[in-house]
């Protein structure tokens, strides 16, 4: 395959910007373009619902580069201009405000937009974290907020709870599971996550369907939840999921199903790649596609989109990782534990808020957690390598070796 | 090259010490980056560089002329 003479990204997140600097760092000097639809500088979004919303960080250090080093990458940056249609037989990217952008490899990287559901929207008080200008308008609303109602108890709902019961508003924390992040991390370790936040006087609505929003003068009042009763709340914050922004690429030609549907090299049609949150792609030592909503996938990744761009032949076989830092704990998660895996301690001790455990389903390793033990989490995850990075390694680290 | 890191940044995931793991460690207590060589030789460079691009807090800074 020959080098493309200019490379088109489409989402300035921190995929997007990997992207970019994964080509400046390979030797790529072409053109290079990158699309963002917010207005502002990349921006990190793991601190959004923690040290931005508490206030221990300004906006400006989300910021993921300086200047200075966005400038030495010698890229065109186009923020603020929102893709609105891609033609993948001619790699033609048309913005909202009429402008065309043809490029010889054009990457998807415009990463995912909050779920809204239409029970949870349009009175004032009700909030949704996506953007860092969420994380500003929602803090506002949170240092006067007495009575907040987080639903959603996947990881951001969780975190956001946390955060906001630091900053001293009587919380509720309410989902459809039997306790926070049960998906994310089983039933055992979901029951230590609802104890901690039971323990720092989060109220836990746990197996609660929410009917709606009760309302007066155009603000919210209350939760509505099945079977009766409500939730009161001067605050609501919506953390009921996300969906791929992947609109913009209907009549594209490339397939979108939960995502862009890419192949292990995560290309998802000749010359058109994607990556991040938005890509669904094959993940062969699994053998089937997934799509990770993790900060570190979408730079692994990115670097993988990168190689394969310059005619590398890489395949995205990553180990998921993501962490989660709540009420002074810091939790990672190495893998994807299955419904059926059961967990077991291998180092420290729950009952000293300290330790590390593996999940095995029919006697294989499938994931390994970290209960503030970040380093000692990450030596287990060797164990992971067999089910979900086989060897040969990637390129990269044959070449440094 | 020269590197620096942002302690109050890092999130502990340990990608840099992954990658490369002569140059980067983690403290024992709360995963919390170590430097364990802030000038290293040329040939851990592009490790380096990988590990400053991939790493989730944007908390490795390299001055690639020092």
């Amino acid at each position: 395959m020959s080098t493309p003479s200019g490379v088109l990204v489409v989402g300035a997140g921190a995929a997007g910007l990997a992207v970019v600097e994964g080509l400046r760092r390979k030797g790529y000097r072409e053109r290079i373009t990158l699309l963002g639809e917010e207005a502002g500088l990349p921006y990190d979004r793991p601190p959004l619902s923690k040290q931005v919303l508490a206030g221990a960080w300004e906006a400006g250090r989300t910021q993921l580069r300086t200047r200075d080093v966005l400038d030495a990458l010698d890229a065109e940056f186009l923020l603020g201009e929102r893709a609105s249609a891609l033609d993948d037989a001619t790699r033609t990217v048309r913005t909202a405000s009429g402008r065309e952008l043809k490029a010889d490899a054009v990457v998807v990287a415009t990463g995912l937009r909050a779920r809204r559901l239409p029970g949870l929207t349009g009175p004032a008080g009700v909030h949704v974290l996506r953007t860092l200008d969420d994380a500003t308008r929602l803090r506002g609303e949170l240092l006067e907020a007495r009575r907040v109602v987080v639903v959603g108890d996947g990881v951001l709902g969780a975190e956001i709870a946390a955060t906001a019961r630091l900053m001293g508003s009587e919380v509720t924390l309410t989902g459809p599971q039997a306790a926070p992040m049960r998906a994310q991390l089983g039933h055992e370790a979901a029951g230590l996550l609802a104890a901690l936040h039971t323990g720092h006087g989060v109220r836990l609505r746990p197996d609660t369907l929410v009917e709606g929003l009760e309302t007066s003068g155009g603000r919210v009042t209350g939760v509505r939840v099945a079977g009766g009763g409500t939730i009161p709340a001067d605050l609501v914050v919506a953390a009921v999921g996300s969906t791929p922004a992947t609109d913009w690429l209907a009549g594209s030609g490339l397939d979108l199903e939960d995502g862009v549907v890419c192949d292990s090299r995560c290309r998802a049609a000749d010359g058109v790649y994607a990556a991040g949150d938005v890509a669904r792609f094959h993940h062969e030592a699994l053998g089937r596609s997934l799509r990770l909503e993790n900060r570190t996938s979408a730079t692994e990744q990115a670097m993988v989109v990168a190689a394969n761009i310059l005619g590398e032949d890489r395949p995205y076989s990553p180990v998921p990782y993501f962490w989660t830092d709540q009420l002074g704990v810091k939790i990672q998660v190495y893998g994807l534990p299955t419904p059926t895996a059961t967990m077991h301690v291998v180092e420290g001790d729950p009952a000293q808020g300290r330790f590390v455990a593996r999940y095995d389903d029919e006697g294989h390793p499938v994931a390994v957690l970290g209960w503030s033990m970040p380093k000692q989490a990450r030596l287990h995850r060797q164990h992971l390598l067999d089910r979900y990075a086989p060897a040969p390694p990637p390129a990269s680290a044959a070449t440094q070796r | 090259m020269k590197i620096t890191v942002d302690e109050e940044k890092c999130c502990g995931a340990g990608q840099c010490v992954l990658i490369a793991p002569e140059v980067f460690d983690q403290r024992d207590e709360d995963g919390i980056v170590v430097l364990l060589d802030a000038a290293p030789p040329a040939d851990r460079h592009e490790g380096v560089r990988e590990s400053a691009d991939l790493c989730p807090a944007a908390a490795i800074h390299l001055h690639e002329d020092a």
